[in-house]
């Protein structure tokens, strides 16, 4: 299979970017406006308007540059901004993000509009009209080069460091090497590995930054006795946080990471990027490391995945709002007993049917095909998650003063 | 015939069960084909010694160190909780090795 050889039709953005979806998103700016987003988005019946939201009435600065990168991501073609009218986060504001990215945005406040029933008919009608001007979207070519992926794992077990995780990095690899974009992510998983991490650093920079932020997370464990690892991991058989390390970072594959990027931030240039999703240092310890698969999703996404792995061994029914997540399992008892929510069964390798190579080829094929517009098994079923929590976290990598 | 355990990489000194294993002969599969007599049950997902490991040397899988080991192992039995520890987290290594709850706390 030659990756350059294999184009599809992609959504043209005015900010130059191309997406593999064309959704509206209904935003909520606080909780109290997001019963109306999500009537609004309910009533519309429409598979790509979806909704999104910070609960928080505070503008938390971790939680509105997420939003912000979700606006402007390319899978977004429009934006409706539900608010209620008192809060901090800015309705009117994030609508002008999208429309400086070249998006049809419309906004309103709740109070303004006269309550619960008549805010709804006005979102509703607001969607129809932002669907119309989504009507005959300008598409361009579109390529492996000009695609970026997300990885993460979650309810690991030990096919997946085993199978599911190797063909990630495998297809990373192939990626990387095609001109394309990887982000993986999970640096809480990574102790143990810091030596592993720094050697594979594209530029001194990228080396201090992976170093500093591993030093971060290792503090971060160290301060509260935990790591990543739990008595149902031990009792699967893994012994030590470094064996769960490795069997997590092996989805990044083996080539040059390219630098650390925290959340939202997009990658400056192709290849391959680790995703810092922890909280920084704050007094008041903001955030907490890995809540939930969703979160760790929604961040890929914030740097502008096109599409995301999320690869499972027990197993998970999640999809996720603005962009489509590729459910892989290395366990083929999983697969079959999920199969109408797991997409790819990478067991076939350890039951020998399958080659490594052979399988990455597969997955290249559903990657393709997805990128080109069809649906994976849980944008069948309707999964639309988010999760857009209180955090804190830096804008840029802090960089400390480490002995590499 | 028992079933069937993976090895990652050439230079690692375990395997993984990739099902439930008995007492017996056992197809190692992966980084190399060979077979290994094993002296014990190994649930599947757990490891097992491919050889001889001293006590204070390293656990390699996917080639790199993963801990080291608490007391001699010998080829062909159960590597875990209670013959090698984590250079990190110290609790971990105190946990029951059948079920990992721990054992250094207690609840009233």
């Amino acid at each position: 299979m030659d990756l350059q050889e294999i184009t599809w039709k992609a959504f043209y953005r005015k900010d130059g970017k191309k997406g593999i979806r064309n959704k509206i998103l209904v935003i909520y700016t606080v909780e109290c406006a997001s019963f109306v987003a999500k009537e609004i988005v309910s009533k519309a019946e429409e598979p790509e308007v979806e909704v999104i939201g910070f609960s928080g009435c505070t503008d938390n600065a971790y939680a509105i540059r997420l939003l912000i990168a979700l606006i402007r991501h390319p899978n977004v073609g429009a934006v409706l901004v539900v608010g209620l009218g008192c809060e901090y986060v800015q309705p009117e504001w994030l609508a002008d993000v999208a429309r400086e990215a070249g998006k049809p945005a419309v906004w309103f406040y709740i109070q303004e509009q006269g309550g619960t029933k008549k805010s709804i008919l006005l979102g509703i009608q607001l969607v129809k009209k932002l669907k119309d001007r989504l009507q005959s979207p300008k598409t361009v070519s579109m390529g492996f080069q000009d695609l970026v992926v997300g990885a993460e794992c979650g309810g690991s077990d030990y096919t997946s460091g085993l199978a599911g995780n190797v063909v990630v990095g495998h297809f990373f690899d192939a990626l990387v090497d095609a001109g394309g974009t990887a982000v993986f992510e999970e640096i809480v998983e990574a102790i143990g590995l810091v030596g592993l991490l720094t050697r594979r650093a594209a530029t001194q920079k990228a080396e201090q930054e992976i170093a500093s932020t591993y030093e971060k997370a290792l503090e971060y464990c160290k301060a509260v006795r935990q790591y990543s690892v739990s008595p149902g991991n031990f009792a699967g058989g893994l012994s030590t946080i470094e064996e769960k390390s490795m069997g997590a970072v092996i989805k990044s594959g083996s080539r040059p990471i390219q630098g650390v990027l925290k959340v939202g931030a997009p990658p400056a240039r192709h290849g391959l990027w680790l995703l810092d999703t922890t909280p920084d240092p704050h007094w008041m310890q903001f955030g907490i490391t890995n809540p939930n698969d969703n979160e760790g999703i929604m961040d890929l996404i914030s740097c502008g995945a096109h599409l995301v792995f999320l690869v499972t061994g027990r197993g998970n029914v999640v999809g996720s709002a603005v962009a489509p997540v590729i459910k892989i399992t290395g366990n083929s008892r999983t697969y079959l007993s999920l199969q109408d929510d797991i997409d790819f069964d990478a067991g076939q390798v350890l039951s020998g049917q399958c080659s490594q190579e052979a399988l990455v080829q597969q997955l290249f094929t559903m990657v393709g095909n997805v990128a080109a517009g069809s649906y994976t098994k849980s944008e069948m079923l309707g999964h639309k998650e988010y999760f857009i929590p209180y955090k804190y976290q830096e804008k840029d990598v802090v960089m400390r003063p480490c002995k590499l | 015939m028992n079933g069937k355990a993976f090895q990652i990489e050439k230079q690692d000194n375990v395997a993984i069960a990739l099902s439930e294993l008995q007492p017996g002969l056992v197809n190692i599969i992966g980084a190399q084909c060979k077979e290994l007599e094993i002296s014990m049950r190994i649930s599947e997902g757990h490891k097992f010694a491919l050889y001889d490991i001293k006590a204070g040397t390293a656990i390699i899988k996917y080639g790199v160190c993963i801990g080291v080991a608490t007391r001699d192992i010998v080829a062909g039995t159960w590597v875990h909780l209670d013959c090698m520890k984590s250079l990190f987290d110290e609790r971990s290594s105190h946990l029951d090795a059948v079920t990992g709850k721990p054992k250094d706390i207690k609840y009233e």
